[in-house]
């Protein structure tokens, strides 16, 4: 029973926006471009795009599914509608216009308001879009994975783990006694334990459903991995203790050159988890990238001795992206253990100062 | 630049799917799994160190067999011994009084003999003394049937004598 739930919530995911599966009309077999293709794919949508059909007159069809939009706006509080009332021909919905996936207010011509420099105006747009939905069927999966393992625990305590949980056992113990312990110290990394278990299995599971053709790029969208990097930024500056403290405002340097020491140790609280942001971001949009790029080759070409070595070639890649994928996961989670373990070791030998130099 | 530009309405949806997963996971999933594994690895330590001491135990156990046995071997060696000597001193001691014995019944039997021997050389003694009376007596009936044989013999007697 316990192994259809999660088909069942997926299938239920998909028929809530299904009723209203939209089949827009596009313009006429255009020249492919690649560079929009790709960025289209790797960016943040308001509607999960599936497939084009062409039909015989050459007109294209998309199958996609609408998501919800979510504005908060200045004058008419919060607006919530189908991303397919924009399936029109400007793109113009209830005093809304849509652009390149951003959301504006219409000045009543179908054109985006400005205001007195010339900056468009745009409402908070709080949309379910197509990185939010494929970040909910991660955090589905999750769910439903680790209560079911939490359940087995409980049900065979004391035994040995069979099916799921011999599957992720290894992992938890990986990042407890590998990434945990390790970094943190046998006294304190329990009370991290919780953060680097779900920043790991969140990070991988996004990073893998990112990998199914048609899905979402939401671990290699900026405001995913900025989020996750501000959040590990939060626990080590909020962990920080009087060493990790003393150590940026008073560095074990001559007082002399703390004029550019505390600056540079101050810019250390930002850039660490800065690194954290675009390391992942980069690895995975890139990733995308280079997948995409080779499957362009095919449309540009479009010539079996192309077509055959790229497929290969995008099969192989797609097998290190599998890797990368683990890989990132992995290395978010150790930096965050070693920034953490950073800001609340106990007290530094004079030989360790010297090596953090 | 649209690609590196963060999102307020993602960094929403990011932190609030995220807040969820971490809090539901932390309560219902990491705390029992992390737990129960921990319990599992403490129990199957114990366990190992329990099989240890038994392994230990069963050793001395062991040795302490062999000491028990090699004591038995020891006490039966001696008990063994002693019956040995017991019995050889028996079987010595036997053989002493058999021989005392048989010394006994010998020399009673040698005094026996001698007995007999006296009594029989004191009746060839009797006999020989009869028989020598009777043929001195014969002899001298018939050596002194006429006068001048019996005159001969005093003369005879006579020469033999000395007086002193």
């Amino acid at each position: 029973m316990k192994k259809f739930s999660l088909r069942y919530l997926l299938l239920g995911f998909f028929v809530l926006f299904t009723t209203q599966f939209a089949y827009a009309e596009g313009g006429e077999g255009k020249e492919f471009d690649a560079t929009e293709m790709i960025m289209h794919h790797v960016q943040d949508s308001h509607e999960w795009h599936f497939f084009t059909t062409t039909d015989e007159n050459g007109k294209e069809h998309h199958v996609s599914m609408p998501l919800p939009i979510i504005l908060y706006t200045y004058d008419r509080g919060i607006q919530i509608f189908s991303s397919a009332n924009f399936h029109n021909e400007g793109k113009v919905y209830d005093g809304f216009v849509m652009d390149h996936e951003h959301i504006y207010y219409d000045n009543g011509s179908g054109q985006a308001r400005t205001d007195g420099n010339g900056d468009k105006i745009a409402p908070i747009d709080l949309s379910i879009t197509k990185n939010v939905v494929s970040m909910m069927i991660a955090m589905t999966i999750l769910l439903v994975i680790f209560l079911s393992v939490a359940g087995a625990y409980k049900k065979r305590e004391g035994q040995a783990p069979k099916g799921l949980q011999s599957f992720i056992e290894p992992l938890v113990v990986f990042i407890k006694d590998d990434i945990a312990v390790p970094n943190i110290g046998e006294k304190k990394y329990a009370k991290y334990l919780p953060y680097l278990l779900t920043v790991f299995f969140f990070v991988w599971v996004n990073n893998l459903l990112g990998l199914i053709p048609t899905g979402a790029n939401a671990s290699g969208s900026i405001s995913f991995t900025f989020t996750l990097a501000a959040i590990t930024g939060l626990i080590v500056n909020l962990s920080g203790n009087k060493t990790y403290w003393g150590h940026i405002f008073a560095p074990p340097v001559p007082p002399l050159l703390w004029i550019i020491m505390i600056p540079v140790e101050i810019l250390g609280i930002i850039s660490k988890p800065f690194a954290l942001m675009i390391r992942l971001f980069a690895n995975i949009t890139a990733g995308h990238i280079i997948i995409l790029s080779l499957l362009s080759f095919i449309f540009i070409f479009k010539s079996v001795f192309v077509g055959i070595p790229v497929s290969i070639f995008v099969v192989i890649m797609n097998f290190l992206e599998l890797f990368v994928a683990f890989l990132q996961a992995y290395v978010f989670t150790l930096l965050s253990a070693l920034y953490i373990g950073l800001a609340t070791e106990e007290h530094h030998h004079e030989h360790e100062v010297e090596h953090h130099k | 630049m649209e690609l590196i530009t963060p999102n307020i309405g993602l960094i929403f949806w990011t932190t609030l799917v995220f807040l969820v997963v971490l809090f539901a996971l932390t309560k219902f999933a990491w705390k029992p799994i992390v737990s129960a594994i921990q319990e599992r690895d403490a129990s199957i330590e114990k366990a190992l160190k329990s099989a240890e001491e038994a392994k230990a135990e069963m050793a001395k156990l062991n040795s302490s067999n062999q000491l028990l046995l090699r004591e038995a071997q020891g006490e039966k060696d001696k008990i063994l011994k002693e019956a040995k000597q017991i019995a050889d001193k028996m079987i010595a001691d036997a053989k002493e009084k058999a021989q005392v014995e048989a010394d006994k019944e010998i020399a009673k039997a040698k005094d026996a003999i001698q007995n007999e021997k006296k009594i029989a050389l004191a009746e060839v003694k009797s006999q020989v003394a009869a028989l020598s009376v009777s043929i001195a007596e014969k002899l001298l009936k018939k050596e002194l049937q006429n006068k001048d044989s019996q005159t001969a013999l005093v003369y005879d007697f006579l020469k033999d004598t000395k007086f002193n």
